[in-house]
């Protein structure tokens, strides 16, 4: 092999490693769910998808969306604030008081809903009205559901009708803080409502349950948002550069840089807080962990928040490489084999997982598969690879060794 | 009160083990079955009988050919469209280059090539189980696609992929006239390709699925089934009671793919007329496994019932739709609609009836028994 | 190691062997660190009730795990009709006739009484799948084997639950349907991991009659796990008592009950 094949060899390995960045990120926030939860996430990609689609759209959208948005936002903190005085009123009737303790936390909702089909009745808002009502809605389920505090749904959105109604001059800053709390919002609302009915279930079934959630999600987000493709640019800038003769991705380093930050930001989390530790007991046995009370139901609402925030990282780095289109959440599936190999229950696994997936379909395709078949290979190479790796070390490179008992 | 079983006594085993051991039951069956048999070609409906019905019956095989592995043996399977395709094509070609076969022969060797693809695909839930194993699948899934997209051979080096299905009589051309079996040319009707009528496709197609559906049956009240349950409920167990588990679970994986083969090979020959490989995607795959957790797993009747739900609810959508006025929903609304409906039943099924409409059904025929009281 | 025959006084139930069925010798077993079973060997006669008593961590379910092949020795020799079969897997040591329960009942709990000791014979029919596909001429087996499994059903009086999906059997129930199933293999040996436990008295009663009449009335050997006392020296021919994986006493249930070792294990260091 002379210098110029090796330098070449060298170049597409080192393209594969930074791409299979882009599969850890997506692997990362099945990794954390799997941890606390013990469920297999197949609605990550769509949680991705979502993400990137939310923002694009959020920095796109024009008339009277915000307007909507920050109203909507003001009338729901109103009923909220009305129904916390009447909570606190201690001359108030007994029964209004018992109402209240019972449905404090859905009564906005009901409320709201009303007002939505009055408004949808006598007031043609057109589609961004509903988006509007898409993501007011969605955060106070969050913070009814998952948070359970009226107090903080109040200030949240008063926030939130502030962002909308004032700051119009920072689009992608005021799109950016509204999509991170409408995804934490969407990855809470589905523990909330989807997966914690099913506490008890079989891991197959919940596995089975989160594909039906996929195409939830997917239908949702097209259908709030649109199916087209859409143009993403967060100002990473993808001209290649050269190192000793080598042409390397300048975005797929960012990539790189990114994940380390956020590996290293999760690391930090688990490890030093309070919240962390009690992540790692729940991982480790969750009737021992709600045994020394640890509050089980919060920690899976962070963790879920957290799958949140990571699958928008990896939708903002993916629709920024791709653009903003439904073949991400198809790209998302890939961060299965990732994990299949890392190991479902390591950080890091996942990490080395995306690299040797990335590293193995790029060499593939380059070597085997465009010389000798036409191409195409990085479609199953990861899922192959991934078998190939569950019929040898089913519980994956730092996974924990699986022991049956009778 | 309305579905007794009250004085119907069995006096041998036989009888009791009986598919379906009740009186009201067979009736209801056969009258069943004498509609789908009658009634369609009646009505000369061509809507009815090829999107609705024919429709219907390819995916509710395939549905039941998953559920076999799925609900029945415990291995969940993402890679249903790829053993689809791997009968849909081989079919294709069987008929294109021997058109001497008779296309239920070429059927049921479709069916066998997909059991053998099936079985190599199978090797790795020796090992592994749940979704580890479905990941797995996912491999059979985009491996397959990649081959039948890639070497052209299979669709005989069409420029788009696609595979038509060639006009080709039932008895095949050995039976035309002048051929060895041309006693059996009167008989002989077109039953694929252009010239094929409806009425000649949904008959074909309805039987081979009520026969292969009574074998499933057959298999799963047997021994097969038995020891196919008995690893799905407690491998361990299982394995300590004396079943193979290399041998079961491999035979579920070969009688599974059969099922998926047949059902792709009538895809391309009595329902579309012709497939690419977009026609057996991972969606179609999602599909397939969603008709049987809705229909019910671990139920012959459940994949059909599932199947009905899946295939009727875009015509039922549209219907809505267009009582609502044009233009409230869009075809993109629509099909965003249906993923939600879809997911949302989903999730709703898996929460509340894991079992599924089969479950429901049962539960119905209890209240029926007892009505009007409680209990 | 002697035959009950010399310790006539007490116990009712002395009886001669002849015909070593299953000899363990030297068994080890240890799972990363722990040492489970250190060199434990016993010989079990034809047609006798053995038991395998010892305190809680004994190393009782694992040794019953070797013999039935879900875990490997990592050293010594299981025999069984005077051929090794130490290393065989779970299903083939069910083939040559082994049957178990087990502690936490391990039934198919989507599956009906009726189809889940009917799952017992699948060990001893010749089954194929094309022919089952068409019922015939499998139907005639089915039958065959129906007519098998209802005679268990009778022996075990569980005809009215012979429909039940077993999940919704009460516990004690649940443990005669696994028994069913075990017997429907028709064992050699019967092993028999805890058959009691958790259950009331009269539960209890049903159960020792049962094990004593699959004795009786089949000839099976019982290797049983139990933690009653008063069942296991009522029943049993032979005891072998473990504690922390070794064998600390073996001999007739006399023997074992005066033996010093075995009343240290189980009341403590005195």
């Amino acid at each position: 092999m002379d210098l110029v094949d090796f330098l070449f060899f060298v170049e597409v390995l080192v393209g594969g490693l930074l791409s299979g960045i882009m599969y850890s990120l997506v692997a990362l926030g099945l990794v954390l769910i799997f941890k606390a939860s013990s469920i297999f996430n197949f609605a990550q990609g769509a949680l991705v998808l979502f993400g990137a689609l939310t923002f694009v759209l959020l920095t796109e959208v024009t008339g009277d969306f915000w307007m909507w948005t920050g109203w909507l936002a003001i009338g729901l903190a109103g009923v909220s604030a009305v129904m916390l005085f009447l909570h606190h009123y201690k001359t108030a009737g007994t029964a209004v008081k018992q109402f209240s303790d019972k449905y404090l936390p859905r009564v906005p909702l009901f409320v709201a809903a009303l007002v939505l089909l009055v408004l949808a009745l006598f007031v043609d808002g057109g589609q961004n009205m509903w988006r509007a009502v898409f993501v007011t809605m969605l955060l106070f389920l969050m913070l009814t559901t998952g948070v359970q505090s009226p107090k903080w749904a109040v200030g949240v959105l008063l926030g939130l009708a502030v962002v909308a109604l004032i700051t119009d001059g920072a689009v992608t800053y005021r799109a950016f803080a509204v999509t991170l709390v409408v995804v934490i919002g969407l990855a809470i609302a589905i523990e909330r409502i989807v997966l914690r009915p099913m506490v008890n279930q079989e891991p197959i079934i919940l596995f089975m349950a989160t594909i039906g959630l996929n195409y939830v999600i997917e239908g949702v987000a097209q259908g709030v948002w649109d199916a087209d493709v859409h143009a993403l640019d967060i100002g990473i800038p993808d001209i290649p550069f050269e190192v000793g003769g080598l042409y390397l991705s300048q975005f797929d380093l960012y990539a790189g840089l990114i994940a380390a930050i956020l590996v290293t930001a999760l690391a930090i989390f688990f490890q030093k807080t309070r919240v962390g530790r009690a992540l790692r007991a729940v991982a480790d046995d969750h009737q021992a962990a709600l045994s020394v009370g640890i509050p089980l139901k919060n920690i899976w609402a962070v963790v879920w928040a957290a799958a949140g925030i990571v699958a928008l990282v990896a939708g903002l780095m993916w629709g920024s490489k791709l653009g903003v289109q439904f073949s991400i959440a198809l790209l998302a599936f890939k961060a299965l084999p990732v994990i299949i190999i890392g190991g479902f229950t390591s950080i890091p696994g996942a990490i080395i997982g995306g690299l040797i997936v990335g590293a193995t379909e790029k060499l593939f395709e380059v070597f085997v598969g465009l010389p000798y078949f036409g191409g195409g290979t990085e479609n199953w190479t990861p899922y192959m690879l991934g078998m190939f790796f569950l019929m040898f070390r089913p519980q994956g490179l730092f996974g924990e060794k699986i022991i049956e008992r009778v | 009160m309305f579905y007794r079983e009250v004085g119907q006594y069995k006096s041998s085993y036989p009888a009791d083990q009986a598919i379906f051991p009740l009186t009201n039951d067979r009736i209801g069956v056969i009258i069943i079955l004498l509609i789908a048999f009658i009634w369609p070609p009646l009505s000369g409906s061509q809507y009815l009988m090829g999107p609705i019905l024919t429709q219907l019956l390819v995916f509710g095989l395939a549905a039941l050919g998953l559920n076999l592995l799925t609900g029945y043996a415990g291995q969940v399977s993402l890679g249903t469209g790829g053993f689809m395709a791997v009968g849909a094509f081989g079919c294709y070609n069987l008929v294109l280059r021997l058109p001497e076969i008779p296309l239920v022969i070429d059927f049921i060797l479709a069916g066998l090539m997909a059991a053998a693809v099936g079985v190599i695909f199978g090797i790795p839930s020796l090992r592994i189980k749940g979704f580890y194993l479905a990941v797995a699948t996912l491999a059979s899934q985009f491996f397959l696609l990649w081959i039948f997209d890639h070497v052209g051979w299979f669709t005989n080096y069409d420029p788009a992929g696609v595979a038509s299905a060639p006009t080709q009589t039932l008895f095949g051309s050995l039976a035309h006239e002048g051929g060895p079996l041309d006693f059996l040319a009167p008989i002989d009707v077109i039953v694929s390709g252009p010239n094929a009528t409806p009425e000649a496709k949904y008959i074909l197609t309805l039987s081979v699925v009520v026969v292969l559906a009574l074998l499933a049956k057959n298999l799963v009240r047997g021994m097969t089934g038995r020891a196919w349950m008995a690893i799905r409920d407690f491998d361990i167990a299982a394995e300590i009671i004396g079943i193979r588990p290399l041998k079961t679970k491999l035979l579920a994986f070969a009688i599974s793919s059969f099922y998926c083969g047949v059902a792709g090979a009538l895809y391309v020959f009595t329902y579309v007329g012709n497939a690419d490989t977009e026609a057996f995607d991972l969606i179609r795959s999602f599909t397939i496994l969603f008709m049987i957790i809705i229909g019910g797993l671990g139920s012959i009747m459940g994949s059909f019932l599932g199947a009905a739900f899946i295939v009727l609810l875009p015509p039922f959508l549209n219907i809505v739709a267009s009582n609502l006025g044009e233009g409230t929903l869009s075809g993109a609304a629509l099909a965003n609609l249906e993923l939600i409906v879809y997911g949302g039943t989903i999730v709703f099924f898996l929460a509340v009836e894991p079992l599924g409409f089969a479950r429901m059904w049962q539960i119905i025929k209890e209240k029926l028994r007892q009505w009007p009281f409680p209990y | 190691m002697e035959t009950g025959a010399s310790q006539a006084h007490e116990t009712e139930r002395v009886r001669e062997f002849k015909e070593l069925i299953l000899e363990v010798d030297g068994v080890f077993v240890s799972f990363g660190g722990v040492k489970a079973l250190q060199d434990v060997g016993f010989s079990v006669y034809e047609g006798e009730i053995f038991s395998i008593i010892g305190p809680n961590g004994a190393g009782k379910t694992s040794m019953l795990n070797v013999i039935s092949g879900f875990y490997k020795a990592s050293a010594g020799t299981i025999k069984f009709e005077g051929v090794d079969r130490t290393s065989a897997s779970p299903e083939r040591v069910a083939r040559m006739g082994f049957a178990r329960t087990f502690q936490n009942i391990a039934l198919f709990k989507g599956m009906s009484t009726l189809d889940n000791i009917m799952t017992g014979r699948i060990v001893k029919v010749k089954s194929n799948f094309l022919s089952e596909a068409l019922y015939y001429p499998a139907r005639d087996q089915e039958v065959a084997q129906r007519e098998f499994v209802e005679g268990i059903i009778d022996f075990l009086e569980i005809q009215s639950i012979r429909k039940t999906p077993v999940g919704k059997l009460p516990y004690g129930l649940q443990k005669r349907v696994e028994l069913g199933r075990a017997l429907a293999m028709e064992p050699k040996i019967l092993l028999l991991d805890e058959p009691m436990a958790g259950m009331n008295l009269e539960e209890k009663e049903d159960m020792a009659r049962f094990v004593l009449d699959v004795n009786d009335e089949f000839g099976t050997t019982v290797v049983l796990i139990e933690h009653d006392m008063g069942v296991v020296m009522d029943i049993s021919d032979h005891v072998v008592v473990l504690d922390h994986g070794e064998r600390i006493a073996y001999g007739v249930p006399d023997e074992v009950r005066t033996n010093k070792d075995v009343i240290r294990a189980y009341l403590g260091e005195h």
